[in-house]
């Protein structure tokens, strides 16, 4: 595309990564190093690389693309994003990092004794943590793909060899300086065009987010058609399209209707209203997939335990909170623009590229454009990198302590190439998912999975291992289910494809009852020192 | 999961009268005496801690209503009361303004009352097990 400061940016942003990683690799010399930084970072800096690792693709691209695309109603998806840390506040941070638990499956032995249980949580760390780290190396190839021309798989390849080196080498670390920095990167890499753009918006008369009679668009603008679509002309003539169809515009013209895509300016604008039973089933299984899946998110957890005690875990949790909400005030502003700028990404479907591509169309072809353009692919690269480095280190952890059976650096060093080779294969075949909505279905699997069992582990004394068990493989299975089906199945409508593609409003009741209920049939399981591991989850540290 | 605990509740303070009086007629030095009971899961010790279990769940379940109702209510107000989304505010319709800007802050100042809050109800506890001799 022309742009000759894309490429520098990205390569800086590697290098730096890599940079940081080996300035961390020379102080990380034991395992714990390794696994969880010593637990000597400070809260500050750990905040931050909490939110630098959280703050992923589906975060920096995904979310002003839905928004550009469908408007008021997927708002609940940073909402939601920003939520799950407040619920992780609210009922695991402290008693987690008090726990004393490296990852999840060492918080199941730990709580209630059983290796079983603790073979079914790796499982289900490593699938959601893979079905989480294919989306980010996508959206690294179609970045690159977008702003380099390059092939789809080099971005891929790129991102997943780097991050794989990485975490082999330092470790988290390393890991924890490098997601702080990222998570000021992104900050930047979104607020500065943020604010250059809403002041080109003020120098162009404050042109209308939705006028009266669609969008439309401001330039003379030649679209290149990707996927067969069917358009809605402003004349309402249906004109079917092919890939590799040239559609040229004039400039003033509307934007035609494409399936798919809120163009009618009040669906966009207005939040789905009680006609629509399936939207607000939509909505509210979106939340609550959001608000309680973050808790079960194995990169999540994992950053805890390098938090001194209890009480630091709930402050760093706090300052996360506040970092990550700060963050997701701009992806709106890249979505609303967006409509004005570049509402051609809603008739070619890559809405997920509109943060990348906004800067370069509002703000022309010069060297301020340029330069944003840059800014935001870097920050880009930052996300990918981050997210990717944080799974990968949590997928790496539980295979080289569960599946591979020894706690060594070379071990762990094994374990995540592994990790890192499984998802690469997956995410160079299946180029057709979309980013947010691959990274929805890995929060419901979480929210119907670990949050009931880390609630109920740390609140309720009745729980046990056998229904820990029951209610994992019932209601995670039930929604990582409804995730196959939706991804590979056949295209559904009406109630089951609802159902299915949010499924969270039922897994998560389910893996709940189901959990509460077989602990209660098996009572008499109920570990003996109960009353030990609550002591040593909720006494606050002075009594230590 | 609550209920599961309930049965203490109306127990604990008996209990923790019993520990005052037993520890002033005992000639061990005081600050000892809960924390052993705590560590050694006697009754006493037991009933301490799910009391603070309790209120940390409880303060923790409050503020979580707090959300679920402040945010989780309004999809459904949006979906019944359609003009309430066609307020504007400074040009901008509500929902945008209350979702896209004002539940940030919103889920901040939660957050920041739990920690402190929750911090109290552990000093509380310290402050119970450590109390001097009277």
């Amino acid at each position: 595309m022309g742009n000759g400061y894309v490429a520098p940016a990205i390569v800086a942003v590697t290098l730096i990564t890599i940079g940081i990683g080996f300035y961390g690799l020379r102080l990380a010399r034991t395992t714990s190093d390794f696994l969880v930084a010593s637990r000597a970072v400070s809260p500050t800096w750990n905040a931050a690389a909490i939110g630098g690792e959280y703050l992923s693709a589906a975060s920096f691209l995904g979310v002003a693309g839905l928004i550009l695309k469908h408007g008021v109603d997927v708002l609940w998806y940073p909402v939601g994003f920003a939520a799950g840390y407040l619920a992780l506040l609210l009922f695991v941070a402290a008693p987690l990092r008090r726990s004393g638990a490296f990852t999840l499956p060492d918080f199941c032995e730990l709580r209630l004794g059983s290796r079983r249980l603790r073979t079914l949580a790796t499982a289900f760390v490593i699938f959601i943590g893979w079905l989480y780290l294919v989306p980010q190396l996508q959206g690294a190839g179609l970045t690159m793909a977008t702003l380099t021309g390059s092939p789809y798989p080099l971005g891929a390849l790129l991102v997943a060899a780097v991050v794989t080196a990485n975490v082999a080498l330092g470790g988290m670390r390393a890991i924890t300086f490098v997601q702080a920095f990222q998570y000021w990167l992104k900050l930047t890499a979104l607020a500065v065009p943020a604010i250059f753009l809403v002041l080109q918006w003020q120098a162009d008369a404050r042109p209308a987010v939705t006028p009266p009679e669609g969008p439309t668009f401001r330039t003379a603008t030649t679209v290149v058609v990707d996927h067969p679509a069917t358009l809605t002309l402003p004349d309402g003539q249906l004109r079917q399209v092919r890939p590799g169809d040239e559609l040229t515009f004039a400039a003033g013209q509307p934007v035609p209707d494409v399936a798919g895509a809120a163009t009618d300016p009040a669906d966009w604008l207005l939040p789905s209203t009680g006609a629509d039973e399936q939207g607000l089933f939509t909505t509210y299984s979106l939340i609550i997939a959001t608000f309680l899946g973050t808790m079960g998110l194995p990169h999540v957890l994992a950053r805890f335990y390098t938090n001194p005690d209890g009480a630091a875990a709930r402050r760093s949790t706090l300052v996360v909170l506040a970092l990550v909400g700060a963050f997701y005030l701009l992806p709106t502003v890249y979505g609303a623009l967006g409509r004005i700028y570049t509402p051609h990404l809603l008739l070619t479907g890559e809405t997920d590229a509109v943060v990348l591509l906004l800067p370069g169309a509002a703000l022309g072809a010069g060297t301020t454009g340029r330069l944003l353009a840059a800014l935001v692919a870097a920050g880009a690269f930052a996300a990918f990198l981050s997210t990717s480095s944080g799974l990968l280190t949590s997928v790496a952890g539980v295979i080289s302590t569960d599946v591979l059976g020894r706690g060594s650096v070379r071990g762990f060093r094994l374990a995540t190439v592994l990790a890192g080779s499984v998802p690469t294969v997956f995410a160079l075949n299946v180029s057709g998912l979309e980013v947010s909505q691959v990274v929805g279905l890995a929060f419901a699997v979480a929210a119907s999975s670990f949050c009931p069992l880390l609630v109920l582990g740390i609140w309720w004394r009745g729980l046990t291992a056998r229904g820990a068990a029951v209610g994992v493989l019932v209601g995670g299975g039930a929604a990582a289910g409804a995730v196959l089906v939706t991804v590979l199945g056949p295209p559904l409508t009406g109630w089951p494809a609802a159902l299915l593609a949010q499924p969270a409003a039922w897994t998560v009741p389910l893996a709940f009852t189901v959990m509460v209920a077989v602990s209660t049939a098996t009572r008499r399981r109920v570990p003996t020192d109960v009353g030990t591991t609550m002591l040593r989850l909720h006494a606050p540290e002075a009594l230590r | 999961m609550i209920a599961a605990d309930d049965r203490v509740s109306a127990r604990t303070r008996i209990v923790l009268a019993e520990v005052v009086r037993r520890e002033s007629d005992s000639e061990h030095p005081r600050t000892e005496h809960p924390r052993t009971e705590l560590a050694e899961q006697t009754r006493v010790g037991e009933a301490l801690v799910r009391g603070l279990v309790r209120a940390q769940l409880s303060l923790a379940l409050r503020l979580w209503l707090v959300v679920a109702v402040g945010l989780g209510g309004l999809p459904w107000l949006f979906a019944i009361a359609p003009s309430v989304s066609r307020i504007t505010v400074l040009g901008v319709h509500l929902p945008w303004v209350l979702l896209g800007v004002l539940s940030f802050p919103f889920l901040v100042l939660v957050g920041w009352a739990y920690v402190r809050l929750a911090e109290r109800n552990e000093q509380d506890f310290t402050d119970l097990i450590q109390r001097p001799e009277r």
